[in-house]
């Protein structure tokens, strides 16, 4: 069969809603884009953990810190679904470390900032959360089968993320005055990044429309951006803060709030490696790999003397 | 010795876009004959498009006699779900 004549139907199948599984032939491009797409997922999962394990010794109730730990472990578990569903393509787990280690392979941008305060943690879970679980529900419908089913596991998952998130702020909302204000300053701080988590303009994002094609991607990134303003507009009323843009205001005639510009050249020079934390969360990262190679080879050495003595007994 | 054949254990896709599922075991001789088995066993009303097959020796299974303890990390944690956390009913979407 010729190339056309199997893309013919790789295309048929993605058209009719027909999950594309590993085994399935697919065109080249396709698996790359995936395999950039889900591994950059996993690493931001992974990368994601960082920020939050920051505070996990300063949480300010037991309550709090068992919350945070339990998050921060969905983090490592959502990494490792979505790193073994990229393995399914052909690229080994080994491959994928080595290219987050050496900078070849990105993370989400936002995990360069710093988490300066408690509040942080309330905003981070409010807002990034809830741009990522924007972005992620609309996954669980991707055309590639591992990644949709990794993605509903996902996204179950999340839903208590951005709730708890919400609930740190709104707690410190109806806090003293300093309170409010470390509230406020944290919101000030994440929503901008927050915004710039979906990626470019639709018009500067030239693999969206191939994306769209495959169903890989079911919205666009300004339309999920825009549902994310509308959602966040609303919400934060009731926590009585602001969201830091004077240009925020409903538009009666689009039914959809509009929103001043974003600070692209930021957004950019972060993704270069210039972000206040890039350096050192890509560190830690590399660090945390080479100091467990001991238990690694360890847990290896071991499973392979209790399969010699094995063998020997059955030969015995 | 005996001739018996090795046992497989059996996992069906019932729907393209869902997880393989146990559906049984059988015996056979080698894993196409496992998977042509599997086919003539499982899937006669068409329950399948995708047949997976492992030998049962491979599966290495929990212990249901230690599920207590084994299961015992989760069991004090209802912060792992949503509802845990009290926010108001004016919140929307989330």
């Amino acid at each position: 069969m010729s190339v056309q004549d199997l893309e013919k139907i790789f295309q048929d199948k993605i058209d009719a809603d027909i999950r594309i599984e590993p085994k399935d032939w697919m065109p080249d491009a396709y698996r790359k884009t995936l395999v950039r797409q889900m591994s950059q997922h996993a690493h931001s999962e992974i990368v994601g953990m960082l920020p939050e394990a920051n505070w996990i010794t300063r949480a300010p109730t037991l309550r709090r810190k068992a919350t945070l730990i339990a998050k921060v472990q969905d983090e490592a578990g959502h990494g490792l679904y979505l790193y073994s569903a990229t393995e399914t393509l052909g690229t080994g787990r080994d491959e994928l470390l080595e290219q987050l280690h050496t900078g070849k392979a990105k993370y989400s941008s936002i995990f360069n900032y710093p988490t300066l305060t408690w509040a942080d943690m309330g905003a981070i879970g409010w807002l990034v959360d809830g741009a990522a679980i924007m972005n992620q529900v609309p996954l669980c419908r991707a055309s590639y089968g591992p990644y949709a089913r990794a993605m509903v596991r996902i996204c179950k998952e999340e839903s208590f993320h951005q709730r708890q998130g919400f609930e740190i702020l709104l707690t410190l909302s109806r806090g003293s005055e300093a309170q409010r204000r470390m509230c406020q300053d944290a919101i000030n701080r994440w929503w901008w990044p927050s915004v710039m988590m979906f990626g470019p303009n639709d018009d500067a994002s030239p693999n969206s429309a191939q994306s769209m094609q495959w169903k890989i991607k079911r919205f666009s990134n300004d339309e999920l951006r825009q549902k994310f303003v509308d959602v966040s507009a609303e919400q934060v009323k009731i926590l009585g803060m602001t969201l830091p843009d004077p240009d925020l205001v409903w538009n009666e005639d689009k039914q959809h709030y509009d929103f001043g510009a974003i600070d692209w050249d930021e957004f950019w020079n972060v993704i270069k490696g210039n972000g206040p934390c890039n350096k050192e969360r890509l560190e830690a990262r590399v660090k945390a790999h080479e100091d467990g190679a001991w238990v690694r080879e360890a847990a290896m050495a071991y499973a392979e003397k209790v399969s010699r003595n094995s063998v020997k007994k059955e030969i015995a | 010795m005996s001739n018996q054949w090795p046992l497989w254990e059996i996992f069906i896709r019932s729907k393209q876009g869902l997880d393989h599922k146990h559906a049984g075991s059988l015996h056979a001789a080698d894993a196409e004959m496992a998977i042509e088995n599997a086919r003539d066993v499982y899937t006669r009303r068409m329950e399948g498009v995708s047949i997976w097959v492992v030998e049962s020796k491979h599966i290495h299974a929990s212990n249901p006699d230690e599920a207590a303890s084994f299961y015992d990390p989760a069991n004090d944690k209802v912060y792992r779900h949503p509802t845990f956390y009290d926010l108001p009913d004016e919140l929307k979407h989330m």
